[in-house]
């Protein structure tokens, strides 16, 4: 219990989450109100960029602080605020290789904004939430927004077919995750995390089996969210028939997003009874690293192939959630943020490949891209490269204080899984590489227009990735940091 | 336990009743169905049309708003119970509440939502 | 006298109903009703365990469980409008056009 707790109702604690907030309604408002076709309406990407870059700055100035508002509902300390950092980067990025992304396809709806900031909001009330309630308001705004954005272009049949996936089968974990909630609720009497780790302590740490029960079946809910395997089937479908600049924002925000309150769960409220749950999440990393780069290795299209991708990475932060130990939440957190950086870069450069009406989306429509584009080329096998785990880069650190940490608490077996699944991996990335380098093009590229934003989108992510890669120890000193106040 | 004793009695009795009655009917009564007996009775009017058409889109986009806003009024029900308690914050609290629902309504009315046609 | 173990039970029983009607039916609005069933099961465990143990927050719960629900149906409703308008049809089975 950490000292400095201050039990009130602390409206500025949540400032970042009105900026947001606030800035999501000013878009649809000043939306509905301007009488410009839907192909004008670039001020309301900056309108919204602006609100995600103020939030930014709101939530550095708690640095340092540790502090429980509206009554210990919501907390602020160094945990809650990488990950509002990594939602907000998240946020920034996917807005800006989405402002001529949403032209091109005809989707340029002032909700399109509103609904990325909003379900930022939900990311940002899952990590900081100290209780069952505010985690699953959190992960509600979070996933409804998402749903909407999934869906975006009507017109077309695979976005359609997309969201209604998501919002099946992402409805149907609700249900398993609310569930598991209410009986945590009425095993403990409570639905604040640390006091049901009191509890769980008065109990000298023997779970009754409504407890066990109601720790499953949010394992299930969250498992959902972080597209782990066995509940990862709706992953790739729903991956591939998103707008891709969607894709690249759901492949990382709800991810961090459900790792957060993953962590804040697991470790706070069930940290005592650990023996009782990491078999669990043993068989689930083991089943989400090998399902994910198995089937990965086989796909044709980009997207696909990044979706099982995607499952894989959740795997790897499995591992560390299995270690816990403090070394395995910083590593969490670093894997993260890499994680943010290679994804959205390298889905950034499959946005200006595919054109218009998402035509180009096959891998071998990236044959001999590396001779007609050659810094683009460069640019994604960098981020391919990093995805691999390959040294220098930001994915190569990010593994390894993965695995140091699963060996570090004894899962060696665990880690020796880990380190197969990632050469398996290397090989459906070089897969690409070698497509575009080796191979002569098969098609006619048609001049590539790089706008600003995507530009300075595809920047940050280069420079994110190699200063990760090259230079990890500020940031992880920041993550070591921001390690949960543990038991 | 024993007082209720004559409602069981009475409820065996109702029970036997209806099933004998329909009983009855069903093992005495002459058969003879036409077509006009096996249509559904509508006032007395020919039956028009299925009843399985379908709705006009417009009912649902309707009813979506109208579920979505009105299950807002649940947040009031605690509101209102604690409204002495919580004084002048509770009241300026409702307010912005009921500030970011009409920033809502306007969005919707604005973006044509509420038109028939 | 109906106890706690009452409420759970039928809890878990019309849980139940809603996961196997979400498996085993095909038509998109009814899993989305075997959904809310799913919800409102759970909710009634909630009020059922706040009544049990004298503490508001199970109820409280439940407020914010009805709106997401509220929410979440029209969202989904909206999905599924989408997608007739587009296809004609709202049978799960007919969503195949993308496959491994």
């Amino acid at each position: 219990m950490p000292n400095t707790s201050i039990m009130t109702f602390n409206i500025l604690s949540i400032l970042p989450v009105l900026i947001l907030a606030g800035f999501g309604m000013m878009v649809l408002v000043v939306d509905v109100l301007s009488s410009r076709k839907m192909g004008e309406k670039n001020f309301l990407a900056y309108l919204s960029l602006i609100g995600v870059v103020i939030a930014a700055f709101l939530s550095k100035n708690f640095t340092g602080t540790t502090l429980f508002s509206f009554y210990g509902a919501y907390t602020i300390d160094n945990y809650s605020l990488f990950f509002q950092f990594v939602f907000l980067l998240c946020a920034g990025l996917t807005i800006l290789i989405s402002k001529n992304y949403v032209q091109r396809e005809n989707i340029n709806y002032g909700e399109y904004y509103t609904l990325i900031l909003f379900s930022t909001i939900g990311m940002i009330l899952m990590a900081s939430g100290a209780d069952l309630l505010n985690i699953f308001i959190g992960l509600e705004i979070m996933s409804i927004s998402i749903y909407i954005l999934v869906g975006m272009k009507r017109t077309r049949l695979t976005s359609n077919e997309a969201s209604l996936k998501y919002f099946l089968l992402g409805a149907f974990s609700t249900g398993f995750l609310l569930y598991g909630i209410a009986l945590v609720y009425g095993a403990t009497g409570t639905i604040s995390l640390r006091q049901i780790a009191v509890f769980i302590a008065g109990k000298g740490g023997v779970l009754d089996p409504l407890l066990l029960a109601g720790m499953g079946l949010i394992i299930v809910g969250i498992g959902f969210k972080i597209a782990s395997a066995p509940f990862h089937a709706w992953v790739p479908d729903v991956y591939e028939g998103a707008p891709t600049a969607i894709t690249a924002f759901m492949a990382v925000g709800p991810k961090a997003a459900g790792f957060a309150a993953f962590l804040r769960i697991f470790f706070i409220a069930f940290g005592q009874v650990h023996q009782d749950w990491e078999k669990i999440i043993w068989i689930l990393a083991v089943l989400t690293m090998t399902t994910g780069n198995i089937i990965a290795l086989i796909q044709t299209n980009i997207k696909r192939m990044l979706a099982y991708s995607s499952i894989a990475h959740a795997g790897y932060l499995l591992i560390a959630l299995v270690a816990a130990n403090n070394m395995s939440v910083s590593a969490i957190l670093f894997y993260l943020l890499a994680y943010l950086f290679m994804n959205i870069g390298a889905f950034a450069i499959v946005i200006v490949i595919s054109q218009k009406e998402d035509s180009f989306l096959k891998i071998s429509d990236f044959s001999g891209l590396a001779y007609k584009h050659p810094r683009l080329a460069i640019a994604m096998t960098l981020f391919l490269l990093s995805m691999a785990g390959i040294p220098p880069t930001a994915g190569f650190v990010g593994k390894f204080y993965i695995f140091s940490s699963a060996i570090k608490s004894g899962y060696v077996l665990l880690a020796i899984i880990g380190v197969i699944n990632s050469v398996i991996a290397v090989f459906y990335y070089l897969r690409v590489t070698v497509a575009m380098y080796m191979r002569g093009p098969e098609r006619e590229f048609q001049p590539l227009t790089l706008s600003p934003f995507i530009f300075v989108a595809i920047i940050i992510s280069i420079i994110g990735t190699i200063q990760l890669g090259i230079f990890p120890a500020k940031v992880l000193e920041i993550a070591q940091r921001s390690i949960l106040l543990l038991r | 336990m024993i007082h209720y004793l004559p409602i069981l009695i009475l409820f065996f009795i109702a029970l036997g009743f209806a099933l004998t009655n329909v009983g009855i009917s069903e093992i005495l009564g002459r058969k003879r169905p036409t077509k006009e007996k096996l249509t559904p009775y509508e006032c007395g009017v020919e039956p028009v049309g299925s009843a399985h058409e379908r709705f006009s889109v417009k009912f649902y986009l309707i009813a979506m708003l109208f579920v979505v806003f009105d299950i807002e009024v649940v947040f009031m029900y605690p509101w209102a119970v604690a409204f002495k308690s919580l004084k002048l914050f509770g009241f300026i609290e409702m307010l912005i509440f009921i500030g970011i629902l009409l920033i809502c309504y306007f969005y919707i009315w604005k973006r044509g939502g509420l038109e028939w046609e | 006298m109906i106890t706690l173990t009452h409420y759970l039970v039928l809890s878990a029983i019309l849980f139940s109903i809603g996961v196997v009607g979400v498996l085993i039916r095909r038509n998109a609005i009814v899993i989305f009703m075997c959904i809310e069933l799913m919800l409102n099961a759970v909710n009634l465990s909630f009020v059922a365990f706040a009544h049990y143990l004298h503490s508001m927050e199970g109820q409280m719960f439940v407020f914010f469980s009805m709106t997401v629900a509220a929410a979440e149906a029209t969202v989904g409703l909206a999905i599924i409008i989408a997608i007739f308008r587009n296809k004609e049809t709202v049978n799960v089975d007919d969503m195949n056009i993308m496959k491994w």
